[in-house]
């Protein structure tokens, strides 16, 4: 019997890479977005969420000067180009925070079914609507 | 049922690695499959082959090392994570041009897209960290 994966040479499975930590205190956000970037030379259909303190890695703005760290907030901005465009921002965890999307990077990618028209990859999601798109993964990364 | 693990917390610091293994070990005696274990994050530490845990403690490295040669486990440390931490096998060492290296041999560097593979070619990729 073939199993699922021996379908078909390169299956695509639906990765959700969920970011929870701010970007420094911990090295989780930037290992995580390492991970990020290699899965796209999979050709998978991934996708970023940005939750609890996670939503902070992607402040705008941000300098690292005081801490003598490296700031790898711009590599956000190269993900559209790695076709990695469907990016959640849980709305609730913005809110505690005291955060709008004024406050947080653009990111954008080129819409290849729309004459690369240029398109937000940003998308604000409750919660609850968190919870459905997780529950329709086949892998969820999360630090 | 065919899983990859992942690991992403130093060992003795934090539980990760020791529920992963006794995970591993579960699932192997129930006949299922561990197509790899990847160490990411601090969790390349538990590839030293370095350590000296005192004699009443189990020593998570070699815990490690006995169930891969039973069953046969491919695991794996992430290569960049690895080098940042001064985790380095022979090879690595040589190119680096550093004057040691500290990897176990049940263990073996590579990239991450190594765990990405595993979340493709698995039936679950089960997280363990914090």
């Amino acid at each position: 019997m073939m199993e699922p994966w021996e379908e078909n040479e390169s299956p695509v499975k639906k990765f959700m890479f969920v970011n929870r930590k701010a970007p420094y205190g911990t090295v989780y956000a930037l290992e995580s977005l390492e991970v990020v970037l290699i899965s796209a030379a999979f050709d998978q259909d991934v996708s970023l969420v940005f939750v609890d303190d996670g939503v902070y890695q992607l402040k705008k703005n941000q300098s690292t000067d005081g801490i003598g760290m490296k700031n790898f907030s711009p590599t956000y901005n190269a993900l559209g180009d790695y076709d990695i465009n469907k990016i959640y921002i849980e709305a609730e965890s913005m809110k505690e925070r005291g955060l709008t999307l004024e406050d947080l990077q653009e990111l954008t990618y080129e819409d290849e079914d729309d004459d690369w028209a240029e398109k937000s990859s940003i998308n604000v999601v409750s919660r609850a609507e968190l919870a459905e798109l997780m529950d329709a993964q086949d892998v969820v990364i999360s630090s | 049922m065919k899983f990859t693990i992942l690991i992403n917390e130093g060992p003795y610091q934090h539980q990760a690695s020791d529920s992963a293994y006794q995970f591993a070990k579960a699932a192997l005696e129930k006949g299922h499959e561990i197509f790899r274990v990847f160490f990411y994050n601090d969790a390349v530490n538990n590839a030293t082959r370095l350590s000296v845990p005192p004699q009443d403690d189990r020593n998570v490295t070699e815990n490690w090392a006995a169930l891969a040669e039973q069953h046969n486990l491919d695991m794996v440390v992430c290569i960049a994570a690895a080098q940042r931490r001064g985790m380095l096998d022979a090879g690595e060492m040589e190119r680096q041009g550093k004057d040691a290296n500290n990897i176990h041999p049940a263990f073996r560097i590579s990239g991450l897209g190594q765990l990405v593979e595993g979340g493709i070619q698995s039936d679950r990729l089960v997280t363990f960290g914090d």
